[in-house]
């Protein structure tokens, strides 16, 4: 869910190792990123419209991602895959540390570019290892 | 009652303003400057400016001493998380959401949400009730469960009339509570004979409600 930088590469990094792919964004534009000999499924509209997803399969999917620019939309969209749909591995961007925690302690496997990108930048300014902050 | 409306929409302005007049105490959450301007002018020193997903603005608000946080903001799923880091970070005591998609109720529901308000639910309900006849109406939702009580006014096309209820095929987890006919209410037992122009009380778990709809109103 969601064909942005991220969304688009993944996509086409999971079905040029052979797995199968629908990608979902709200804008038909999005789907330029993916190139045009991406092997996936693309589908028009937002993920976290239950009949949507049904529509792109999820009942039948091993994996959901979450990756629009949306904190809430990806926490939503992801609970729905998880819970109403039972897909066994959802993964989710969560921008926000804190709600990223929250999350994590609901449940969630959250992935936040925030906490991932300063430990890089903070790892290659100073050689050490990133300390954890308090949140 | 200390009450955080998250959203200072029509919803949570009217719904502050009723809160205010009844003597609570209200706090109303909203990220639009010009916004919270206009509802502090309006109601006064009620308004704090922040994001009402943000834990920090929750924390600011009050919200592990409030007695409930009421999500009205136009987004379904702003309104969601609003209300699971109220109970998660805050412990809120009570969470109110506004749903805009009837379809998301389910969703709020498996997560704990304690209550929901559906506007696009409420208007088709009160529509079905204005169409005589025409299907099975959902009455309420039992607190916290996914039993619903339904009514139908029973006609030719319905398989249950004509048999003793203990022959009709009901689906399971339904049961027919009570029966209206010529203005009387009674209470149905296996002998009972259903007739058409019945108004029948239903009690049924939602998912078993498409199999008593089409018992009622599918052709023989």
């Amino acid at each position: 869910m969601g064909c942005g930088r991220v969304g688009a590469r993944l996509a086409q990094m999971l079905t040029v190792a052979g797995h199968e792919v629908t990608i979902l964004d709200i804008k038909s534009s999005a789907f330029g990123r993916l190139g045009p000999d991406f092997k996936g499924t693309t589908m028009l509209g937002n993920g976290i419209d239950q009949e949507l997803l049904r529509r792109a399969g999820i009942e039948r999917s091993d994996a959901f991602v979450a990756a629009t620019q949306g904190d809430n939309r990806n926490i939503m969209a992801s609970q729905i895959a998880q819970h109403m749909f039972g897909v066994k591995r959802v993964v989710t961007r969560i921008y926000d540390p804190l709600r990223s925690s929250t999350f994590a302690a609901l449940g969630l496997h959250a992935i936040s570019p925030t906490i991932i990108g300063a430990n890089s930048f903070y790892e290659e300014l100073t050689g050490d290892k990133a300390p954890a902050l308090p949140i | 009652m200390y009450a955080i409306i998250a959203g200072g929409g029509k919803v949570g302005f009217f719904l502050a303003r009723e809160l205010i007049e009844q003597g609570h105490e209200v706090l109303i959450i909203e990220n639009v400057g010009e916004r919270a301007e206009f509802i502090s002018n309006e109601l006064g020193n009620v308004v704090l400016r922040g994001n009402a997903d943000e834990a920090s603005t929750l924390a600011e608000a009050g919200a592990e001493r409030s007695d409930v946080v009421v999500a009205v903001t136009g987004d379904d799923e702003d309104n969601l998380v609003i209300c699971q880091v109220a109970k998660k970070r805050f412990g809120s005591q009570r969470t109110i959401a506004r749903i805009n998609d009837p379809r998301n109720e389910g969703i709020f529901r498996v997560l704990g949400i304690d209550a929901t308000v559906n506007a696009t639910q409420m208007m088709l309900s009160v529509l079905e009730q204005e169409i005589p006849h025409a299907n099975l109406v959902p009455l309420l939702r039992l607190r916290n469960t996914d039993v619903e009580v339904v009514e139908a006014v029973l006609d030719q096309r319905s398989r249950v009339t004509g048999t003793a209820l203990r022959d009709v095929d009901l689906p399971p987890e339904s049961t027919i509570a009570v029966v209206i006919r010529d203005g009387s209410a009674f209470f149905p037992n296996g002998s009972t004979v259903l007739q058409p122009g019945d108004e029948v009380v239903a009690l049924t778990r939602s998912t078993h409600e498409p199999r008593l709809r089409s018992l009622f109103f599918r052709e023989r």
